[in-house]
Protein backbone atom coordinates (compact mmCIF):
# COMPACT_ATOMS: atom_id res chain seq x y z
CA UNK A 1 0.00 0.00 0.00
CA UNK A 2 1.20 3.52 -0.76
CA UNK A 3 1.80 5.80 2.20
CA UNK A 4 -0.23 8.47 0.46
CA UNK A 5 -2.76 7.72 -2.24
CA UNK A 6 -1.79 8.82 -5.75
CA UNK A 7 -4.14 11.12 -7.66
CA UNK A 8 -3.70 10.28 -11.32
CA UNK A 9 -5.07 12.47 -14.09
CA UNK A 10 -7.22 10.30 -16.38
CA UNK A 11 -8.23 12.75 -19.07
CA UNK A 12 -10.20 15.95 -18.53
CA UNK A 13 -13.20 14.29 -16.89
CA UNK A 14 -11.81 11.58 -14.59
CA UNK A 15 -9.33 11.10 -11.76
CA UNK A 16 -7.92 7.78 -10.57
CA UNK A 17 -7.13 7.57 -6.88
CA UNK A 18 -4.64 4.74 -6.50
CA UNK A 19 -3.99 3.18 -3.08
CA UNK A 20 -1.41 0.55 -3.94
CA UNK A 21 0.11 -1.59 -6.62
CA UNK A 22 -0.80 -5.15 -5.65
CA UNK A 23 -3.98 -7.17 -5.35
CA UNK A 24 -4.75 -7.42 -1.66
CA UNK A 25 -7.86 -7.40 0.48
CA UNK A 26 -6.36 -4.67 2.63
CA UNK A 27 -5.93 -2.27 -0.29
CA UNK A 28 -9.33 -3.22 -1.69
CA UNK A 29 -10.85 -2.36 1.67
CA UNK A 30 -9.33 1.15 1.40
CA UNK A 31 -10.92 1.49 -2.04
CA UNK A 32 -14.23 0.43 -0.59
CA UNK A 33 -13.95 2.88 2.31
CA UNK A 34 -13.07 5.76 -0.03
CA UNK A 35 -15.95 4.87 -2.36
CA UNK A 36 -18.38 4.80 0.50
CA UNK A 37 -17.05 8.10 1.96
CA UNK A 38 -17.32 9.92 -1.38
CA UNK A 39 -20.82 8.54 -1.92
CA UNK A 40 -21.95 9.77 1.48
CA UNK A 41 -20.52 13.28 0.92
CA UNK A 42 -22.42 13.67 -2.36
CA UNK A 43 -19.66 15.86 -3.79
CA UNK A 44 -21.06 18.29 -6.36
CA UNK A 45 -19.96 17.58 -9.93
CA UNK A 46 -19.12 13.90 -9.46
CA UNK A 47 -20.88 11.75 -12.06
CA UNK A 48 -19.80 8.19 -11.34
CA UNK A 49 -17.51 6.15 -9.13
CA UNK A 50 -15.72 3.05 -10.41
CA UNK A 51 -13.96 1.10 -7.66
CA UNK A 52 -11.40 -1.45 -8.89
CA UNK A 53 -8.80 -3.76 -7.28
CA UNK A 54 -6.56 -1.04 -5.96
CA UNK A 55 -7.97 2.26 -7.14
CA UNK A 56 -11.11 4.36 -7.44
CA UNK A 57 -11.91 6.14 -10.71
CA UNK A 58 -13.97 9.28 -10.25
CA UNK A 59 -15.78 10.57 -13.33
CA UNK A 60 -16.62 14.28 -12.91
CA UNK A 61 -18.19 17.11 -14.87
CA UNK A 62 -15.61 19.87 -15.39
CA UNK A 63 -18.41 22.33 -16.12
CA UNK A 64 -19.62 21.88 -12.56
CA UNK A 65 -16.46 21.49 -10.52
CA UNK A 66 -12.92 22.82 -10.74
CA UNK A 67 -10.30 20.08 -10.96
CA UNK A 68 -8.06 21.41 -8.14
CA UNK A 69 -11.01 22.08 -5.87
CA UNK A 70 -12.21 18.54 -6.45
CA UNK A 71 -8.78 17.07 -5.65
CA UNK A 72 -8.68 19.13 -2.42
CA UNK A 73 -12.13 17.93 -1.41
CA UNK A 74 -11.17 14.32 -2.14
CA UNK A 75 -7.87 14.60 -0.22
CA UNK A 76 -9.80 15.84 2.81
CA UNK A 77 -12.22 12.93 2.54
CA UNK A 78 -9.29 10.54 2.17
CA UNK A 79 -7.64 11.78 5.39
CA UNK A 80 -10.53 10.38 7.39
CA UNK A 81 -11.31 7.13 5.64
CA UNK A 82 -9.58 4.99 8.27
CA UNK A 83 -12.23 6.03 10.76
CA UNK A 84 -15.05 4.94 8.46
CA UNK A 85 -16.99 1.98 9.74
CA UNK A 86 -17.82 -0.20 6.79
CA UNK A 87 -20.93 -2.27 7.17
CA UNK A 88 -20.21 -6.00 7.25
CA UNK A 89 -20.23 -7.30 3.70
CA UNK A 90 -22.95 -9.63 2.44
CA UNK A 91 -22.37 -13.16 1.22
CA UNK A 92 -24.63 -14.27 -1.61
CA UNK A 93 -25.12 -17.94 -2.33
CA UNK A 94 -24.82 -19.02 -5.95
CA UNK A 95 -26.54 -22.40 -6.54
CA UNK A 96 -24.35 -24.21 -9.06
CA UNK A 97 -24.72 -27.45 -10.99
CA UNK A 98 -21.20 -28.87 -11.31
CA UNK A 99 -19.93 -31.15 -14.09
CA UNK A 100 -21.82 -32.76 -16.96
CA UNK A 101 -22.85 -30.53 -19.86
CA UNK A 102 -22.75 -27.54 -17.51
CA UNK A 103 -19.11 -28.09 -16.58
CA UNK A 104 -17.40 -29.90 -19.45
CA UNK A 105 -13.88 -29.15 -18.17
CA UNK A 106 -14.26 -30.30 -14.57
CA UNK A 107 -12.51 -33.59 -15.30
CA UNK A 108 -9.57 -31.68 -16.81
CA UNK A 109 -9.31 -29.62 -13.65
CA UNK A 110 -9.44 -32.77 -11.48
CA UNK A 111 -6.85 -34.60 -13.58
CA UNK A 112 -4.56 -31.56 -13.71
CA UNK A 113 -4.52 -31.44 -9.90
CA UNK A 114 -4.54 -35.22 -9.27
CA UNK A 115 -7.77 -35.10 -7.30
CA UNK A 116 -11.28 -36.43 -7.88
CA UNK A 117 -14.10 -34.43 -9.46
CA UNK A 118 -15.95 -34.63 -6.13
CA UNK A 119 -12.95 -33.03 -4.40
CA UNK A 120 -12.88 -30.19 -6.95
CA UNK A 121 -16.54 -29.46 -6.18
CA UNK A 122 -15.97 -29.72 -2.45
CA UNK A 123 -13.04 -27.30 -2.48
CA UNK A 124 -14.67 -24.86 -4.92
CA UNK A 125 -17.94 -24.68 -2.99
CA UNK A 126 -16.34 -24.42 0.45
CA UNK A 127 -14.99 -20.88 0.29
CA UNK A 128 -16.42 -17.39 0.39
CA UNK A 129 -14.89 -15.40 -2.45
CA UNK A 130 -14.38 -11.63 -2.18
CA UNK A 131 -15.75 -9.63 -5.14
CA UNK A 132 -12.76 -7.32 -5.69
CA UNK A 133 -14.46 -5.46 -8.56
CA UNK A 134 -16.91 -5.76 -11.43
CA UNK A 135 -15.87 -5.10 -15.01
CA UNK A 136 -15.06 -6.60 -18.40
CA UNK A 137 -18.72 -7.33 -19.20
CA UNK A 138 -21.87 -6.25 -17.30
CA UNK A 139 -21.79 -7.83 -13.86
CA UNK A 140 -18.60 -9.86 -14.32
CA UNK A 141 -17.06 -10.36 -10.84
CA UNK A 142 -13.30 -10.44 -10.29
CA UNK A 143 -13.12 -12.86 -7.38
CA UNK A 144 -10.27 -13.42 -4.95
CA UNK A 145 -9.20 -16.23 -2.72
CA UNK A 146 -9.52 -19.41 -4.76
CA UNK A 147 -7.79 -22.50 -3.36
CA UNK A 148 -4.64 -23.23 -5.40
CA UNK A 149 -5.42 -26.99 -5.18
CA UNK A 150 -7.99 -26.51 -7.97
CA UNK A 151 -6.03 -24.01 -10.09
CA UNK A 152 -5.82 -24.88 -13.80
CA UNK A 153 -4.48 -23.06 -16.87
CA UNK A 154 -6.77 -21.47 -19.45
CA UNK A 155 -7.82 -23.52 -22.46
CA UNK A 156 -5.28 -23.46 -25.28
CA UNK A 157 -8.02 -22.64 -27.75
CA UNK A 158 -10.70 -20.37 -26.29
CA UNK A 159 -14.34 -21.23 -26.94
CA UNK A 160 -16.15 -18.85 -29.28
CA UNK A 161 -19.25 -18.88 -27.11
CA UNK A 162 -19.57 -19.57 -23.42
CA UNK A 163 -23.18 -19.51 -22.22
CA UNK A 164 -24.16 -16.97 -19.57
CA UNK A 165 -24.17 -18.48 -16.08
CA UNK A 166 -21.09 -20.62 -16.69
CA UNK A 167 -18.74 -21.00 -13.72
CA UNK A 168 -15.09 -21.37 -14.62
CA UNK A 169 -11.48 -21.46 -13.50
CA UNK A 170 -8.53 -19.68 -15.11
CA UNK A 171 -5.20 -20.02 -13.36
CA UNK A 172 -5.78 -19.20 -9.70
CA UNK A 173 -8.97 -17.29 -10.45
CA UNK A 174 -12.57 -18.37 -10.47
CA UNK A 175 -15.54 -16.52 -11.90
CA UNK A 176 -18.98 -16.54 -13.48
CA UNK A 177 -19.83 -15.40 -17.01
CA UNK A 178 -22.86 -13.07 -16.62
CA UNK A 179 -23.66 -12.98 -20.36
CA UNK A 180 -22.68 -15.25 -23.22
CA UNK A 181 -19.26 -14.34 -24.55
CA UNK A 182 -16.12 -15.93 -25.99
CA UNK A 183 -13.62 -17.13 -23.41
CA UNK A 184 -10.84 -19.48 -22.46
CA UNK A 185 -11.77 -20.47 -18.92
CA UNK A 186 -12.10 -24.11 -17.86
CA UNK A 187 -15.82 -24.57 -17.28
CA UNK A 188 -16.70 -26.53 -14.17
CA UNK A 189 -20.39 -25.75 -13.70
CA UNK A 190 -23.32 -23.46 -14.33
CA UNK A 191 -25.76 -21.39 -12.29
CA UNK A 192 -29.33 -20.49 -13.30
CA UNK A 193 -28.92 -17.20 -11.38
CA UNK A 194 -28.78 -14.17 -13.66
CA UNK A 195 -25.95 -11.87 -12.63
CA UNK A 196 -27.18 -9.35 -15.21
CA UNK A 197 -30.76 -8.63 -16.18
CA UNK A 198 -31.31 -5.17 -17.68
CA UNK A 199 -35.04 -5.29 -16.93
CA UNK A 200 -34.70 -6.19 -13.23
CA UNK A 201 -35.00 -3.41 -10.65
CA UNK A 202 -31.35 -3.96 -9.79
CA UNK A 203 -29.91 -4.99 -13.15
CA UNK A 204 -26.64 -6.14 -11.56
CA UNK A 205 -26.91 -8.71 -8.77
CA UNK A 206 -23.42 -8.41 -7.30
CA UNK A 207 -21.56 -5.50 -5.74
CA UNK A 208 -17.85 -5.12 -5.18
CA UNK A 209 -16.84 -5.63 -1.57
CA UNK A 210 -19.38 -8.40 -1.03
CA UNK A 211 -18.71 -12.14 -1.18
CA UNK A 212 -19.89 -15.10 -3.23
CA UNK A 213 -20.38 -18.64 -1.94
CA UNK A 214 -21.06 -21.42 -4.43
CA UNK A 215 -23.51 -24.13 -3.41
CA UNK A 216 -23.51 -27.47 -5.19
CA UNK A 217 -26.98 -28.44 -6.44
CA UNK A 218 -28.28 -31.36 -8.52
CA UNK A 219 -30.14 -31.26 -11.82
CA UNK A 220 -33.55 -31.36 -10.16
CA UNK A 221 -32.69 -28.42 -7.91
CA UNK A 222 -31.24 -26.57 -10.89
CA UNK A 223 -34.55 -26.87 -12.75
CA UNK A 224 -36.45 -25.82 -9.64
CA UNK A 225 -34.34 -22.68 -9.14
CA UNK A 226 -34.69 -21.87 -12.83
CA UNK A 227 -38.45 -22.18 -12.60
CA UNK A 228 -38.62 -20.04 -9.47
CA UNK A 229 -36.48 -17.38 -11.16
CA UNK A 230 -38.80 -17.42 -14.17
CA UNK A 231 -41.96 -16.97 -12.14
CA UNK A 232 -40.38 -14.53 -9.68
CA UNK A 233 -40.62 -16.68 -6.54
CA UNK A 234 -36.91 -17.42 -6.09
CA UNK A 235 -35.48 -16.14 -2.84
CA UNK A 236 -31.80 -15.24 -2.93
CA UNK A 237 -29.76 -16.63 -0.03
CA UNK A 238 -27.89 -13.63 1.35
CA UNK A 239 -26.26 -13.45 4.76
CA UNK A 240 -23.95 -11.05 6.48
CA UNK A 241 -20.28 -11.96 6.68
CA UNK A 242 -19.01 -11.25 10.13
CA UNK A 243 -16.17 -8.79 10.16
CA UNK A 244 -12.73 -10.07 11.07
CA UNK A 245 -13.36 -13.50 9.60
CA UNK A 246 -10.60 -15.94 8.80
CA UNK A 247 -10.25 -14.87 5.15
CA UNK A 248 -9.36 -11.29 5.81
CA UNK A 249 -5.62 -11.58 5.40
CA UNK A 250 -3.74 -10.49 2.33
CA UNK A 251 -3.65 -13.05 -0.45
CA UNK B 1 -48.96 14.74 -36.96
CA UNK B 2 -48.30 13.09 -33.64
CA UNK B 3 -46.67 9.71 -33.71
CA UNK B 4 -44.91 8.62 -36.89
CA UNK B 5 -43.04 5.65 -38.23
CA UNK B 6 -40.17 5.00 -40.56
CA UNK B 7 -39.03 1.81 -42.23
CA UNK B 8 -35.48 0.60 -42.73
CA UNK B 9 -35.13 -0.61 -46.33
CA UNK B 10 -31.37 -1.13 -46.07
CA UNK B 11 -29.46 -0.68 -42.82
CA UNK B 12 -26.16 0.37 -44.39
CA UNK B 13 -22.90 -0.75 -42.80
CA UNK B 14 -23.97 -0.27 -39.18
CA UNK B 15 -26.79 1.90 -37.94
CA UNK B 16 -27.76 2.00 -34.26
CA UNK B 17 -29.97 4.07 -31.98
CA UNK B 18 -27.85 6.15 -29.58
CA UNK B 19 -28.29 9.00 -27.13
CA UNK B 20 -25.56 10.64 -25.03
CA UNK B 21 -24.86 7.46 -23.06
CA UNK B 22 -25.83 5.17 -20.21
CA UNK B 23 -24.34 6.59 -17.01
CA UNK B 24 -24.35 5.23 -13.48
CA UNK B 25 -23.48 1.61 -14.21
CA UNK B 26 -19.76 1.69 -14.96
CA UNK B 27 -19.02 0.33 -11.48
CA UNK B 28 -21.02 -2.75 -12.47
CA UNK B 29 -19.16 -3.28 -15.73
CA UNK B 30 -21.76 -1.73 -18.02
CA UNK B 31 -20.21 0.38 -20.78
CA UNK B 32 -21.40 3.96 -21.26
CA UNK B 33 -22.09 3.65 -25.02
CA UNK B 34 -23.82 6.68 -26.61
CA UNK B 35 -23.05 8.70 -29.73
CA UNK B 36 -19.39 8.53 -30.77
CA UNK B 37 -19.52 12.14 -32.01
CA UNK B 38 -21.35 13.68 -29.09
CA UNK B 39 -21.33 17.18 -30.57
CA UNK B 40 -22.92 16.18 -33.90
CA UNK B 41 -25.55 14.19 -32.00
CA UNK B 42 -26.43 17.15 -29.80
CA UNK B 43 -26.63 19.56 -32.75
CA UNK B 44 -28.86 17.12 -34.63
CA UNK B 45 -31.34 16.94 -31.76
CA UNK B 46 -31.19 20.69 -31.17
CA UNK B 47 -32.04 21.34 -34.84
CA UNK B 48 -35.27 19.36 -34.61
CA UNK B 49 -36.23 20.84 -31.24
CA UNK B 50 -35.51 17.73 -29.17
CA UNK B 51 -33.84 17.34 -25.81
CA UNK B 52 -30.10 17.01 -26.58
CA UNK B 53 -30.04 13.55 -25.00
CA UNK B 54 -32.86 12.17 -27.18
CA UNK B 55 -32.31 8.93 -29.10
CA UNK B 56 -31.24 9.31 -32.72
CA UNK B 57 -29.64 7.19 -35.43
CA UNK B 58 -25.88 6.85 -35.76
CA UNK B 59 -24.90 5.56 -39.20
CA UNK B 60 -21.33 4.46 -39.91
CA UNK B 61 -19.47 4.58 -43.23
CA UNK B 62 -22.40 3.53 -45.46
CA UNK B 63 -25.64 5.22 -44.53
CA UNK B 64 -29.01 3.45 -44.38
CA UNK B 65 -31.94 3.66 -46.80
CA UNK B 66 -35.05 4.77 -44.97
CA UNK B 67 -38.66 5.17 -46.06
CA UNK B 68 -40.81 7.60 -44.11
CA UNK B 69 -44.20 6.04 -43.41
CA UNK B 70 -45.50 9.38 -42.13
CA UNK B 71 -44.60 13.04 -42.49
CA UNK B 72 -41.64 13.92 -40.28
CA UNK B 73 -39.01 16.53 -39.52
CA UNK B 74 -35.40 15.31 -39.47
CA UNK B 75 -31.90 16.75 -39.23
CA UNK B 76 -28.71 15.15 -40.51
CA UNK B 77 -25.36 16.12 -38.95
CA UNK B 78 -21.83 14.81 -38.50
CA UNK B 79 -19.71 13.37 -41.29
CA UNK B 80 -20.79 13.95 -44.88
CA UNK B 81 -21.94 10.61 -46.24
CA UNK B 82 -23.88 12.56 -48.92
CA UNK B 83 -27.51 12.16 -47.92
CA UNK B 84 -30.26 12.44 -50.52
CA UNK B 85 -34.03 12.60 -50.24
CA UNK B 86 -35.86 11.06 -53.20
CA UNK B 87 -32.53 11.12 -55.00
CA UNK B 88 -31.95 14.83 -54.51
CA UNK B 89 -28.97 16.10 -52.50
CA UNK B 90 -29.94 17.39 -49.08
CA UNK B 91 -27.98 19.72 -46.82
CA UNK B 92 -26.38 18.78 -43.55
CA UNK B 93 -27.08 20.81 -40.43
CA UNK B 94 -30.62 21.83 -41.37
CA UNK B 95 -34.00 20.62 -40.18
CA UNK B 96 -35.94 19.20 -43.08
CA UNK B 97 -39.63 18.45 -43.44
CA UNK B 98 -40.11 15.11 -45.21
CA UNK B 99 -43.35 13.65 -46.49
CA UNK B 100 -44.90 10.25 -46.17
CA UNK B 101 -43.34 8.01 -48.81
CA UNK B 102 -40.08 9.99 -49.10
CA UNK B 103 -36.87 7.97 -49.23
CA UNK B 104 -33.63 8.95 -47.48
CA UNK B 105 -30.48 7.35 -48.89
CA UNK B 106 -26.80 8.14 -48.92
CA UNK B 107 -24.50 8.38 -51.92
CA UNK B 108 -21.35 7.52 -50.03
CA UNK B 109 -18.64 8.72 -47.69
CA UNK B 110 -17.20 12.10 -48.59
CA UNK B 111 -15.97 13.64 -45.34
CA UNK B 112 -15.96 12.00 -41.95
CA UNK B 113 -17.27 8.57 -40.99
CA UNK B 114 -20.44 8.89 -38.94
CA UNK B 115 -23.78 10.49 -39.80
CA UNK B 116 -26.47 11.37 -37.26
CA UNK B 117 -30.18 11.49 -38.05
CA UNK B 118 -32.47 13.05 -35.45
CA UNK B 119 -36.26 12.92 -35.74
CA UNK B 120 -38.41 15.68 -34.27
CA UNK B 121 -40.09 14.05 -31.29
CA UNK B 122 -37.29 11.52 -30.93
CA UNK B 123 -37.19 7.78 -31.51
CA UNK B 124 -39.63 5.77 -29.46
CA UNK B 125 -37.56 2.86 -28.11
CA UNK B 126 -37.59 1.67 -24.48
CA UNK B 127 -35.29 3.39 -22.01
CA UNK B 128 -33.08 0.62 -20.64
CA UNK B 129 -31.14 1.43 -17.49
CA UNK B 130 -31.66 5.13 -18.04
CA UNK B 131 -30.70 5.32 -21.70
CA UNK B 132 -31.83 4.64 -25.26
CA UNK B 133 -28.27 3.87 -26.38
CA UNK B 134 -27.58 0.52 -28.02
CA UNK B 135 -24.83 -1.46 -26.27
CA UNK B 136 -24.16 -4.17 -28.81
CA UNK B 137 -21.92 -6.42 -26.69
CA UNK B 138 -24.57 -6.85 -23.98
CA UNK B 139 -27.44 -6.62 -26.48
CA UNK B 140 -29.29 -3.95 -24.56
CA UNK B 141 -30.90 -0.60 -25.39
CA UNK B 142 -31.74 0.92 -28.75
CA UNK B 143 -33.90 -1.16 -31.05
CA UNK B 144 -34.02 -4.68 -29.58
CA UNK B 145 -30.42 -4.32 -28.37
CA UNK B 146 -29.00 -4.61 -31.87
CA UNK B 147 -28.01 -2.72 -35.01
CA UNK B 148 -30.90 -2.00 -37.38
CA UNK B 149 -31.83 -4.52 -40.09
CA UNK B 150 -33.78 -4.23 -43.33
CA UNK B 151 -37.49 -4.42 -42.57
CA UNK B 152 -37.33 -2.83 -39.11
CA UNK B 153 -40.08 -0.31 -38.48
CA UNK B 154 -39.31 2.29 -35.81
CA UNK B 155 -41.67 4.74 -34.15
CA UNK B 156 -40.94 8.39 -33.66
CA UNK B 157 -42.26 10.44 -30.77
CA UNK B 158 -44.53 13.40 -30.48
CA UNK B 159 -43.51 16.60 -32.26
CA UNK B 160 -43.93 19.57 -30.00
CA UNK B 161 -43.35 22.42 -32.39
CA UNK B 162 -42.84 23.26 -36.02
CA UNK B 163 -39.12 23.09 -36.37
CA UNK B 164 -38.42 22.62 -40.06
CA UNK B 165 -36.26 25.07 -41.97
CA UNK B 166 -33.82 25.73 -39.13
CA UNK B 167 -30.22 25.68 -40.18
CA UNK B 168 -26.72 26.32 -39.08
CA UNK B 169 -23.93 26.77 -41.56
CA UNK B 170 -21.03 24.38 -41.35
CA UNK B 171 -19.77 21.86 -38.88
CA UNK B 172 -18.13 22.64 -35.57
CA UNK B 173 -15.17 20.62 -36.75
CA UNK B 174 -13.40 20.31 -40.06
CA UNK B 175 -13.98 16.61 -40.58
CA UNK B 176 -12.17 14.66 -43.19
CA UNK B 177 -8.93 16.52 -43.84
CA UNK B 178 -7.15 13.17 -43.49
CA UNK B 179 -4.86 14.45 -40.75
CA UNK B 180 -6.36 14.45 -37.28
CA UNK B 181 -4.58 16.31 -34.51
CA UNK B 182 -5.65 15.05 -31.11
CA UNK B 183 -4.77 16.99 -28.00
CA UNK B 184 -4.15 14.73 -24.99
CA UNK B 185 -3.37 15.03 -21.31
CA UNK B 186 -0.73 12.61 -20.08
CA UNK B 187 -1.65 9.91 -17.56
CA UNK B 188 -2.71 7.92 -15.67
CA UNK B 189 0.24 5.58 -16.45
CA UNK B 190 2.62 7.83 -18.42
CA UNK B 191 5.30 6.98 -15.83
CA UNK B 192 5.34 3.40 -17.16
CA UNK B 193 6.79 4.56 -20.50
CA UNK B 194 10.39 5.31 -21.40
CA UNK B 195 11.41 8.84 -22.37
CA UNK B 196 11.85 7.53 -25.89
CA UNK B 197 8.37 6.02 -25.78
CA UNK B 198 6.80 9.36 -24.84
CA UNK B 199 8.84 11.05 -27.57
CA UNK B 200 7.63 8.54 -30.17
CA UNK B 201 4.07 9.08 -29.01
CA UNK B 202 4.20 12.83 -29.58
CA UNK B 203 6.54 13.05 -32.53
CA UNK B 204 5.47 10.29 -34.88
CA UNK B 205 2.45 9.85 -37.10
CA UNK B 206 -0.01 7.03 -36.52
CA UNK B 207 -2.60 5.64 -38.88
CA UNK B 208 -6.18 4.61 -38.19
CA UNK B 209 -6.54 0.90 -39.03
CA UNK B 210 -9.67 -0.96 -40.15
CA UNK B 211 -10.03 -1.96 -36.54
CA UNK B 212 -11.90 1.23 -35.57
CA UNK B 213 -15.31 0.52 -34.14
CA UNK B 214 -17.49 1.87 -31.36
CA UNK B 215 -15.28 0.16 -28.81
CA UNK B 216 -11.99 1.69 -29.85
CA UNK B 217 -9.58 2.89 -32.51
CA UNK B 218 -6.56 0.66 -33.03
CA UNK B 219 -3.71 2.62 -34.62
CA UNK B 220 -0.66 1.58 -36.60
CA UNK B 221 2.74 3.18 -36.40
CA UNK B 222 6.02 3.28 -34.56
CA UNK B 223 6.19 1.26 -31.34
CA UNK B 224 5.71 3.24 -28.13
CA UNK B 225 8.04 1.58 -25.64
CA UNK B 226 7.35 0.75 -22.02
CA UNK B 227 9.84 0.74 -19.16
CA UNK B 228 8.97 -2.72 -17.85
CA UNK B 229 5.87 -4.27 -19.24
CA UNK B 230 2.48 -3.15 -20.49
CA UNK B 231 0.28 -4.93 -17.99
CA UNK B 232 -1.15 -3.32 -14.89
CA UNK B 233 -3.65 -4.42 -12.28
CA UNK B 234 -6.97 -3.61 -13.97
CA UNK B 235 -8.32 -0.12 -13.28
CA UNK B 236 -10.94 2.25 -14.71
CA UNK B 237 -10.96 3.42 -18.34
CA UNK B 238 -12.34 6.81 -19.33
CA UNK B 239 -13.56 7.91 -22.77
CA UNK B 240 -10.62 8.67 -25.05
CA UNK B 241 -8.04 6.79 -22.95
CA UNK B 242 -5.00 5.84 -25.03
CA UNK B 243 -4.13 2.29 -24.07
CA UNK B 244 -0.78 0.86 -25.09
CA UNK B 245 -0.52 -2.95 -24.83
CA UNK B 246 2.79 -4.80 -25.13
CA UNK B 247 2.74 -4.47 -28.94
CA UNK B 248 3.48 -0.78 -28.35
CA UNK B 249 0.64 0.24 -30.65
CA UNK B 250 -1.91 2.68 -29.18
CA UNK B 251 -5.61 1.85 -28.95
CA UNK B 252 -7.93 4.77 -28.21
CA UNK B 253 -10.90 3.67 -26.14
CA UNK B 254 -14.29 4.98 -27.30
CA UNK B 255 -18.02 4.82 -26.45
CA UNK B 256 -18.46 1.03 -26.12
CA UNK B 257 -15.13 0.56 -24.28
CA UNK B 258 -15.07 -1.85 -21.37
CA UNK B 259 -15.24 -0.02 -18.04
CA UNK B 260 -11.97 -1.47 -16.71
CA UNK B 261 -8.84 -2.91 -18.24
CA UNK B 262 -5.33 -4.11 -17.58
CA UNK B 263 -3.19 -2.20 -20.08
CA UNK B 264 -1.12 0.91 -19.41
CA UNK B 265 -2.75 4.16 -20.50
CA UNK B 266 -0.20 6.72 -21.66
CA UNK B 267 -2.63 9.62 -22.11
CA UNK B 268 -6.25 10.60 -22.68
CA UNK B 269 -7.72 12.50 -25.63
CA UNK B 270 -9.41 15.72 -24.46
CA UNK B 271 -13.22 15.85 -24.65
CA UNK B 272 -13.27 18.71 -27.16
CA UNK B 273 -11.22 16.67 -29.66
CA UNK B 274 -13.16 13.39 -29.36
CA UNK B 275 -15.58 14.24 -32.20
CA UNK B 276 -12.61 14.58 -34.57
CA UNK B 277 -11.56 11.05 -33.70
CA UNK B 278 -15.11 9.70 -33.96
CA UNK B 279 -15.15 10.97 -37.55
CA UNK B 280 -11.67 9.65 -38.42
CA UNK B 281 -11.62 6.73 -40.84
CA UNK B 282 -9.18 3.96 -41.75
CA UNK B 283 -6.05 5.43 -43.34
CA UNK B 284 -6.35 8.83 -41.66
CA UNK B 285 -3.22 10.12 -39.95
CA UNK B 286 -3.36 10.71 -36.20
CA UNK B 287 -0.96 13.12 -34.49
CA UNK B 288 -0.94 13.53 -30.72
CA UNK B 289 -0.31 16.92 -29.19
CA UNK B 290 0.37 17.56 -25.53
CA UNK B 291 -2.28 19.55 -23.72
CA UNK B 292 -3.07 20.36 -20.10
CA UNK B 293 -6.09 19.87 -17.91
CA UNK B 294 -6.54 23.67 -17.77
CA UNK B 295 -6.57 23.98 -21.55
CA UNK B 296 -8.91 20.97 -21.89
CA UNK B 297 -11.39 22.52 -19.46
CA UNK B 298 -11.30 25.90 -21.21
CA UNK B 299 -12.03 24.12 -24.49
CA UNK B 300 -14.98 22.23 -22.97
CA UNK B 301 -16.44 25.54 -21.75
CA UNK B 302 -15.81 27.12 -25.12
CA UNK B 303 -17.63 24.25 -26.84
CA UNK B 304 -20.61 24.65 -24.51
CA UNK B 305 -20.72 28.38 -25.22
CA UNK B 306 -20.79 27.72 -28.95
CA UNK B 307 -23.60 25.20 -28.57
CA UNK B 308 -25.54 27.70 -26.44
CA UNK B 309 -24.98 30.30 -29.14
CA UNK B 310 -26.39 27.93 -31.78
CA UNK B 311 -29.46 27.33 -29.62
CA UNK B 312 -30.06 31.06 -29.25
CA UNK B 313 -29.62 31.68 -32.94
CA UNK B 314 -31.98 28.85 -33.85
CA UNK B 315 -34.73 30.13 -31.61
CA UNK B 316 -34.41 33.57 -33.18
CA UNK B 317 -34.67 31.87 -36.59
CA UNK B 318 -37.94 30.33 -35.47
CA UNK B 319 -39.30 33.82 -34.96
CA UNK B 320 -37.87 35.51 -38.00
CA UNK B 321 -37.22 32.51 -40.27
CA UNK B 322 -34.22 34.34 -41.53
CA UNK B 323 -31.27 33.12 -43.51
CA UNK B 324 -28.78 30.63 -42.19
CA UNK B 325 -26.86 31.30 -39.04
CA UNK B 326 -23.21 31.36 -39.89
CA UNK B 327 -20.76 29.89 -37.48
CA UNK B 328 -17.81 32.17 -37.93
CA UNK B 329 -14.44 30.63 -38.32
CA UNK B 330 -12.82 30.56 -34.94
CA UNK B 331 -9.15 29.96 -34.47
CA UNK B 332 -7.64 28.70 -31.24
CA UNK B 333 -4.20 29.83 -30.14
CA UNK B 334 -2.41 28.37 -27.19
CA UNK B 335 -0.41 30.75 -25.04
CA UNK B 336 1.80 29.91 -22.11
CA UNK B 337 2.34 32.73 -19.63
CA UNK B 338 4.20 32.13 -16.37
CA UNK B 339 3.83 28.39 -16.85
CA UNK B 340 0.04 28.56 -17.21
CA UNK B 341 -1.60 27.66 -20.48
CA UNK B 342 -4.36 29.72 -22.03
CA UNK B 343 -6.41 29.25 -25.14
CA UNK B 344 -7.26 32.41 -27.02
CA UNK B 345 -10.06 32.42 -29.57
CA UNK B 346 -9.61 34.78 -32.47
CA UNK B 347 -12.82 35.52 -34.30
CA UNK B 348 -13.45 37.32 -37.55
CA UNK B 349 -15.60 40.41 -37.04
Amino acid sequence: MYEKAKYLVSGDSAITIEFGNIISEEINKKVRAMTSAVEVKKVYGIKELVPTYRSLMIHYDPLKVDFYELVNTLRKIEENIDSIELSAPDVIEIPTLYGGDCGPDIENVARYNNITVEKVVEIHASKEYLIFMLGFTPGFPYLGGMDTRIAAPRLQTPRTRIPGGSVGIAGEQTGIYPVSSPGGWQLIGSTPIKLFDPHRENPILLKSGNYIKFKSINEKEYEKVKQQLDNGTYEYMIYSKEDGGDERGAI
Amino acid sequence: MNVGQFKVIDAGFMTTVQDLGRYGYQQYGVSVSGAMDHVAARISNILVGNDENEGLLEATMIGPKIEFLDDAVIAITGGDLQPTINGVHTDLNTSIAVNKGDILTYKGMKKGLRSYIAFAGGIDVPVVMGSKSTFLKAQIGGYEGRALKAGDILKTGIVHSKVSGREIAGNFYDYGSGIVELRVVLGPQDDDFTEGGIETFFNSEFHVTNNCDRMGYTLAGEKVSHKDGADIISDGISMGAVQVPSSGIPIIMMADRQTTGGYTKIANVITADLPKLAQAKPGDIIVFKKSTIEEAHILIKDLENRIDEVKKQLSSQDIEKKEAVKIKSIKDFNLTINGKSYTVNVEEL
